[in-house]
């Protein structure tokens, strides 16, 4: 029975990972439509600006990754603008392909920068292993479940009740009418970027923190993961993308506690395939027609 | 195309030449020409294992100074001649193909199994003996299909079997263990030819695996298999693998309650393990290496006090052992009585009580080295030397 909770506290904090590098993710596909493939890489940088604000400049966890939302805010700022923005009209696979351009490119300058090389994280979350009941639970555990959480809450504010988010919603609807509303669409959709790739900071920040290591491509696994985790709760839709994370971390602690331990990611990309085929909208998507 | 043909056609002559008149100060396609013999260094200087080439290098140098300064070998001085292979087994390929053009008469490193694999060929061809430092996958001296003993091939490290029987000896007679749980990165031949090793060993001494667990390199989440390990509470935990993945594993390990020893191999020796795992953690961590540079043998702590003199730092396995590869082609050279590549192999090959500071070695008919495993205990982050064992 406690090996039964202590898989679920495993499952329910590796879950918790998946949806918080899934937020971002989601978000980005909600308004502009685009699978933005280097949002693991742009994790990945957010890890290494905290580790470095951390370590060299010694400003303290809330420091490190306040300096590294705001560094990986203005990275996705100019890669929307330098990247994507140029492909805007044309076809979603130049755009999706261009993704993947961007991401190998921040694989590889990372490379070039830092050496490929992994290396030790500090260990800026405070806390430490307690037991309830013979099940041990770490405090940075609740901390991450605390702060996909609160990212999530906040995230739903914004895109629900502020007037950016207003924007962002009518651009996700239709961009050209948005332009004829007077939104700046170009505009809105620079929030968006900064907005996510903050997003994808902070889970890089809280990554290396968790798992004490770095390197250049650390965010490639966790990239495809969170997408999984989108695109099961519904990609898009930002509670999907919690919920998505939850069930993945869930079935894949589930697959490794029966034993099956190199059966893992092989059951996290089945069930990408079986949600495509039986639910392509997502556990949490309405069905909509396509626009014509 | 041409051009090509006649080169290789040039260098197939030079190399049958040399072999055919051994003369080796001569000038024609002589390999030692000059006042200097020359030692090519195949080495990871940059890329993925930059730190292991780089270590191995300053060894290698310091090892040079010291036998110059001594009035060289057989009258001449060494001269190392260095060259980059990027951690890429295409690039080591031509690495060693412009250290055969610049005539040396032996080639040290590279320091991983696959670039040392990928100037096999090209050295064999050319006649030209190579000694890897740190290579430790079998096939490097041991032709794989026929069994035969590669004849230009040496090494200056113990192979993964032999590491991982004394890892068994020590965890059935030290630790006392009588149960273990292997977990092994299933993608990496190092950790399984480990495992499988230790496996038998220490079942041959009455221990009982009861449990082998598998994980992919580069994994980050290890909990919900250590939750399953903890549950089968074995006595010892083995895990062989390289020191990123195993510094994750050692930290999740302790963080859910395992407080048994856990075992591994050369691939822990790294500051970066404990930098990964916090040094509380690798308390109670135990594994086999080439040296121990807290072993109070005089021959370690000489080599130890001239390293850090040099570079202001304590030298790791990768240094000690490329310290100990010039010292032992320079050896090699002054017993063949010559500097010419063919005898020199035969010298190799001959090699029986070599003072290295990694040990006393011989090297077996299959050209590996026979000498002492050091098994290191980490205490709050640091190595410290527990034991050594024969194999």
């Amino acid at each position: 029975m406690t090996t039964f909770v202590q898989q679920l506290v495993n499952g329910i904090s590796l879950g918790s990972i998946y949806a918080l590098i899934a937020l971002g993710y989601t978000m980005v596909y909600g308004v502009i439509k685009l699978i933005n493939f280097a949002h693991g890489d742009v994790f990945m940088v957010g890890a290494f600006v905290a580790y470095f604000a951390y370590t060299g400049l010694h400003l303290g966890f809330i420091g490190s990754l306040i300096v590294s939302m705001a560094a990986c805010a203005l990275l996705g700022v100019l890669i929307e603008r330098f990247a994507y923005r140029p492909l805007r009209q044309s076809t979603r696979i130049a755009a999706l392909i261009t993704a993947i351009g961007v991401s190998l490119f921040l694989e590889n300058a990372g490379i070039i920068a830092v050496g490929a090389q992994a290396r030790g994280y500090p260990d800026m979350l405070p806390g430490s292993p307690f037991q309830v009941g013979g099940v041990t639970i770490s405090t940075k555990q609740v901390e991450i479940i605390l702060l996909a959480v609160l990212l999530m809450v906040l995230l739903q504010f914004i895109v629900h009740r502020t007037k950016i988010g207003k924007a962002m919603r009518a651009v996700a609807f239709d961009q050209d009418a948005a332009r004829m509303m007077g939104i700046d669409v170009d505009r809105t959709i620079s929030y968006t970027f900064a907005i996510g790739s903050a997003l994808a900071a902070a889970a890089g920040v809280v990554y290396g923190a968790y798992y004490s290591a770095v390197d250049p491509l650390m965010g490639i696994m966790p990239g495809l993961k969170a997408f999984i985790a989108a695109v099961v709760g519904g990609i898009g839709i930002i509670p999907g993308a919690m919920v998505g994370g939850l069930v993945l971390g869930l079935i894949e602690t589930a697959v490794q506690s029966f034993g099956f331990s190199l059966w893992r990611d092989a059951a996290a990309f089945a069930l990408l395939i079986l949600i495509l085929l039986v639910k392509p909208e997502g556990l949490f998507g309405r069905h909509a027609r396509e626009k014509v | 195309m041409r051009r090509k043909w006649s080169f290789a056609a040039a260098l197939f002559l030079g190399g049958s030449l040399l072999a055919a008149c051994g003369g080796g100060a001569g000038t024609t396609g002589g390999n030692s020409g000059g006042d200097t013999i020359k030692l090519g260094a195949n080495l990871e200087l940059t890329g993925s294992v930059a730190a292991y080439g780089s270590s191995a290098k300053k060894g290698m140098e310091l090892a040079i100074e010291e036998i110059n300064q001594a009035g060289g070998v057989l009258g001449k001085k060494l001269e190392l001649i260095p060259i980059d292979n990027q951690s890429d087994t295409t690039q080591s390929t031509t690495v060693a193909q412009k250290l055969i053009d610049q005539k040396v008469v032996a080639i040290l490193g590279p320091a991983t199994t696959g670039n040392t694999m990928a100037e096999l060929n090209v050295a064999t061809d050319n006649k030209i003996p190579i000694i890897t430092p740190t290579g430790t996958a079998l096939k490097i001296t041991v032709d794989e299909n026929t069994g035969k003993t590669n004849e230009y091939a040496f090494r200056m490290c113990f192979i993964d079997p032999q590491q991982g029987k004394v890892g068994a000896d020590f965890v059935a007679k030290e630790l006392k263990a009588k149960t273990a749980v292997l977990y092994v990165a299933s993608d990496s031949d190092y950790a399984k030819g480990l495992a499988e090793a230790f496996k038998k060993e220490f079942e041959a001494q009455g221990g009982k695996v009861i449990g082998q667990e598998y994980y992919v390199s580069k994994d980050v989440d290890f909990k919900t298999t250590l939750t399953r390990i903890k549950g089968l509470n074995p006595d010892v935990l083995y895990i062989p693998n390289y020191y990123e993945d195993c510094g994750k594993i050692i930290k999740q390990a302790r963080e859910l309650g395992i407080k048994q020893p856990i075992v591994g191999g050369d691939g822990y020796d790294s500051d970066t393990l404990v930098s990964i795992a916090g040094a509380e953690n690798t308390n109670n961590v135990f594994f086999t290496n080439h040296y121990s540079a807290d072993d109070p043998d005089p021959t370690i702590q000489n080599f130890v006090k001239k390293y850090q003199a040099k570079y202001n730092q304590k030298p790791d396995s990768f240094a000690a052992l490329g310290y100990d590869t010039v010292r032992l082609v320079a050896d090699a050279i002054k017993r063949a009585g010559e500097a010419n590549p063919v005898k020199i192999k035969d010298a190799l090959a001959q090699t029986k009580d070599f003072e290295a500071v990694t040990g006393k070695m011989s090297f077996d008919a299959q050209h590996n080295p026979v000498k002492l495993v050091t098994i290191i205990e980490m205490k709050d982050g640091k190595q410290t030397l527990r034991t050594k064992i024969k194999p």
